[in-house]
């Protein structure tokens, strides 16, 4: 091939005209065992760059090796969907002159999309690509299906670097990453751990207390009047999210009910509830096993979606806008149905806002799911700690103490009681918890502002403090 | 009260060790993944449950698990009757 | 009646929310020797402390002719409890024993006669004396039958049929029945066998149990519905019931349900079925009405 995009990192690095104060960005679809990251920031540091802002999807455990490049200099702002591990620890603690800024999945896409995040160059790393830069998810020696909450970045980014460990004939088609979007092609020894990018058959949650939760989420669908032929849905990754579908599902075939699509995150249930017809359409934006990331690569109603046309507040073909219910966890809820899925009880920050905020906003019906109590932690509280989705888009929050439904759905919690459902006041859940644990004693916040929280819409919807030791 | 080392609880999650041992005044050393929010409160039950057992003088090393008050006070005092070898209960 | 190990401080603490009728904190089998003292106050400041709700709270004790028996009997009693599970019952002796402690601890707080019990009958000379040992006391509210330690004072294995428990269950049934009182059946602890825990229900039920022990909060769902009325056997049952307060009304003695009369059994087992539909959650009291 006469036109060959491929190049050494270092190379690529060069022909991209990076320069000092501009901004970088990475995808997290090969999560816990994501190598790009790491290994281009190195590079960076090794070719003497300075003040990066490094734009990712997602941050994990294994960025911790970021913090030795933020104290160099080398990175000097994050913006991210979520932290976790000891980058998180770090910069709750102060690591960062400049705050990180939280974008939900579907605020990432929007401000990629409408010039608000200017990315001057995108890494992104790919399980098998061409030289020409036609890169999937799919390879032999990794594969991690949708690369959803990378296209935006493919296709918005000045410039565009594919790293892939499996270097495949032109064309790879179907391709997600398209040649066109792409100037240099990479090939590194591994892009990722394969063992922790996905993982293989479902394991049904065996938790007492996770099974209780989800019955009773199932309950709360089943008897909410958006359970008819038809119907959509999203659900998360946790236990009580996962058992569930299954329940729902049961439900699904009982009353032979169908439902038209899966949006968001799909998993190994939803696949097989798509492949014995129970739901037409999935829709995905990542693929949360393996046995997703297998069905998008052969299944033609088994889509990608980028993370604009899923979630995007600010464009009205985006998916979430046709959702009707979406299961969702939290970390804490509050009297007012607030929600924070990013900041822990002692203040560190440790989660990903998602498409919580997104899916919460536009579905007509979101479940939260979360246990009244985890240990001594709260999770019903007088007021979140940080707010991540506002209360006004939430409608139901399921604990294994009862059932509280917003005040500003009457309707649903008319259908619930009916259905002999246990509905109390969410007040009432957040006097169970104290009565139970005691009041906890205030953070010890300090007055460094460490992360900024945005809504979908561009607009700040919280800030986050650094933590004192105490 | 004389004392010799004792230890109560486990690490299982919303449970916690205690281990007491002789000391000058009450010394409570607690490690807690709640300790932020309700650490003082913990070293209260602690000194309390101790207090109240007539312990005035003990160095008490506690791992928290994310015990609630009734565990800690349990945990506590099955520490302190071991250290002691006084049962609260009648023979 | 849900198990709970006595030395489980995380266990205990929400128990309840999976609505089993009653719990049972374990001090005796599943609380090594070594951590006897431990488990009997972790078990009394849970009993004092966390809010149960309704839930009927059973404490299993260790036997009182161990070093730990008294101390359990003061330790719960102290502490409140509904119930008091006495293990390995074998004559009424024993229980008016217990009765006994029980009295001393109770009238040392001022709170006589409120703790009951329960005894769990698990070998062959139990069963022999099952009905004396439903009659010992007043304070006696059911008798349960023990399969694992039975089965082996039997010299036979448990087998998934329970063939070898069947004149133990029968036993208990009739002794219960005729002192009064409840009686419940053993664990099943295969967790992963759902189908065979559910024909094992379906059987005790049968047999005339009130209730089964559960060893996890899985096992619950089974247990209620097959325990469960039907809607048909609810309003076959209403409809007799309703013919019960006609016939009081006409002050008749006879009473008839679609022109033919009903007789006192079928009375008996209509009022049951409300009673059980209303324990489930199915109908509310004024429904029953």
């Amino acid at each position: 091939m006469r036109n060959t995009k491929l190049v050494s990192l270092e190379e690529a690095i060069r022909r991209s005209g990076l320069k000092d104060g501009m901004t970088i960005s990475f995808h997290h679809h090969f999560r816990g065992g994501d190598k790009v990251v790491n290994m281009v920031v190195d590079k960076l540091a090794e070719m003497g760059f300075k003040d990066l802002k490094l734009a990712a999807s997602s941050l994990s455990d294994v960025h911790a090796p970021l913090i030795e490049h933020i104290k160099s200099g080398v990175i000097t702002g994050i913006s991210t969907s979520g932290l976790r591990g000891e980058l998180a620890d770090a910069i709750s603690h102060g690591l960062m002159a400049e705050p990180v800024v939280f974008r939900s999945h579907g605020g990432r896409g929007s401000a990629i999309a409408n010039g608000e995040l200017k990315i001057d160059v995108a890494f992104l790393g790919a399980s098998s690509s061409d030289e020409l830069g036609n890169a999937t998810g799919h390879g032999s020696k990794s594969i991690c299906g949708s690369l959803g909450y990378a296209l935006p970045d493919a296709r918005y980014a000045k410039h565009v670097v594919v790293l892939t460990d499996e270097l495949v004939d032109y064309p790879n088609m179907p391709q997600s990453i398209s040649a066109a979007d792409v100037e240099s092609v990479v090939v590194v020894e591994s892009v990722g751990d394969s063992s922790k990018i996905s993982s293989g058959a479902i394991r049904d949650s065996k938790n007492p207390r996770d099974i209780l939760l989800a019955k009773q989420a199932a309950k709360v669908i089943i008897n909410s009047g958006y359970f008819k032929d038809g119907f959509s849905i999203q659900t998360g990754t946790g236990g009580a999210s996962l058992a569930a579908v299954k329940y729902i599902r049961e439900e699904m075939i009982s009353r032979g009910i169908k439902a038209s699509f899966a949006l968001g995150g799909i998993t190994a249930h939803m696949v097989k509830l798509h492949e014995e017809g129970l739901i037409g359409k999935l829709i995905d934006v990542q693929s949360f096993d393996k046995v997703a990331a297998e069905s998008i690569a052969k299944d033609p109603l088994h889509q990608e979606v980028s993370a604009v046309e899923y979630a995007s507040g600010q464009h009205l073909g985006s998916a979430t806008h046709a959702l009707d219910i979406v299961i969702l966890s939290a970390l804490e809820v509050d009297t007012q149905f607030n929600v924070n899925v990013l900041v822990g009880s002692d203040g560190i920050i440790r989660g990903a806002i998602g498409g919580h905020q997104d899916t919460a906003a536009d579905s007509a019906l979101s479940i939260i799911v979360c246990p009244l109590l985890r240990g001594r932690i709260p999770c019903v509280v007088p007021k979140v700690t940080t707010l991540i989705t506002p209360g006004k888009s939430v409608d139901v929050v399921v604990t294994e103490y009862g059932i509280a439904v917003n005040p500003a759905r009457p309707e649903i919690a008319e259908l619930l009681k009916e259905a002999g459902l246990n509905i109390v006041d969410i007040k009432d859940l957040a006097a169970k918890a104290k009565s139970i644990i005691g009041t906890p004693d205030p953070l010890p916040f300090g007055d460094k502002v460490v992360g900024i929280v945005m809504n979908r819409d561009g607009s700040v919807l919280d800030k986050i403090y650094n933590v004192n030791e105490l | 009260m004389a004392l010799k080392e004792a230890i109560a609880g486990t690490l299982e999650s919303g449970d916690i060790m205690v281990t007491i041992g002789p000391g000058k005044g009450l010394q409570v050393n607690l490690q807690s993944s709640v300790a932020a929010q309700f650490g003082r409160q913990i070293k209260a039950v602690i000194t309390e449950t101790l207090e109240g057992l007539g312990i005035q003088d003990a160095q008490v090393d506690a791992i928290d698990k994310g015990a609630l008050d009734c565990t800690i006070r349990a945990r506590v005092t099955a520490a302190a009757v071991r250290a002691t070898g006084k049962d609260v209960w009648k023979d | 009646m849900m198990f709970v190990p006595g030395n489980n401080p995380g266990m205990m603490a929400d128990a309840h929310i999976y609505g089993p009728d009653s719990i049972m904190l374990d001090l005796e089998d599943s609380v090594t020797m070594a951590e006897k003292d431990a488990a009997r106050l972790l078990v009394h400041n849970a009993l004092k402390s966390i809010d149960y709700g309704g839930t009927e709270m059973v404490v299993r004790i260790n036997p009182l002719n161990t070093p730990y028996g008294k101390k359990d009997v003061e330790a719960v009693v102290k502490a409140g409890v509904d119930v008091i599970r006495m293990p390995k019952t074998e004559t009424a002796d024993e229980v008016r024993e217990l009765e006994a402690e029980i009295l001393k601890v109770e009238t040392e707080i001022g709170r006589v006669g409120e703790t009951k019990i329960m005894a769990a009958i698990e070998s062959a000379l139990g069963i022999v004396n099952a009905f004396e040992i439903a009659t010992a006391s007043k304070r006696m509210m059911g008798i349960a039958l023990g399969a694992e330690d039975y089965s082996a004072n039997l010299k036979t294995n448990r087998t998934p049929g329970g063939a070898e428990l069947l004149l133990a269950r029968e036993t208990i049934v009739v002794a219960a029945r005729a002192a009064g009182i409840a009686c419940f059946d053993t664990v099943y602890s295969n967790l992963d066998d759902m189908e065979t825990f559910r024909k094992e229900v379906e059987l005790i039920k049968t047999l005339g149990f009130d209730g089964k022990s559960i060893i996890n909060p899985r096992q619950i769902e089974v247990v209620n519905s097959v325990f469960t009325p039907t809607e048909k056997e609810i309003n076959k049952a209403r409809a007799v019931v309703a013919a019960i307060k006609e016939a009081q009304a006409k002050g008749s003695g006879v009473i008839a349900v679609n022109g033919k009369m009903v007789d006192r059994p079928v009375v008996l087992r209509a009022e049951r079925t409300i009673a059980l539909a209303i324990a489930a959650g199915v109908i509310s009291e004024e429904e029953a009405l």
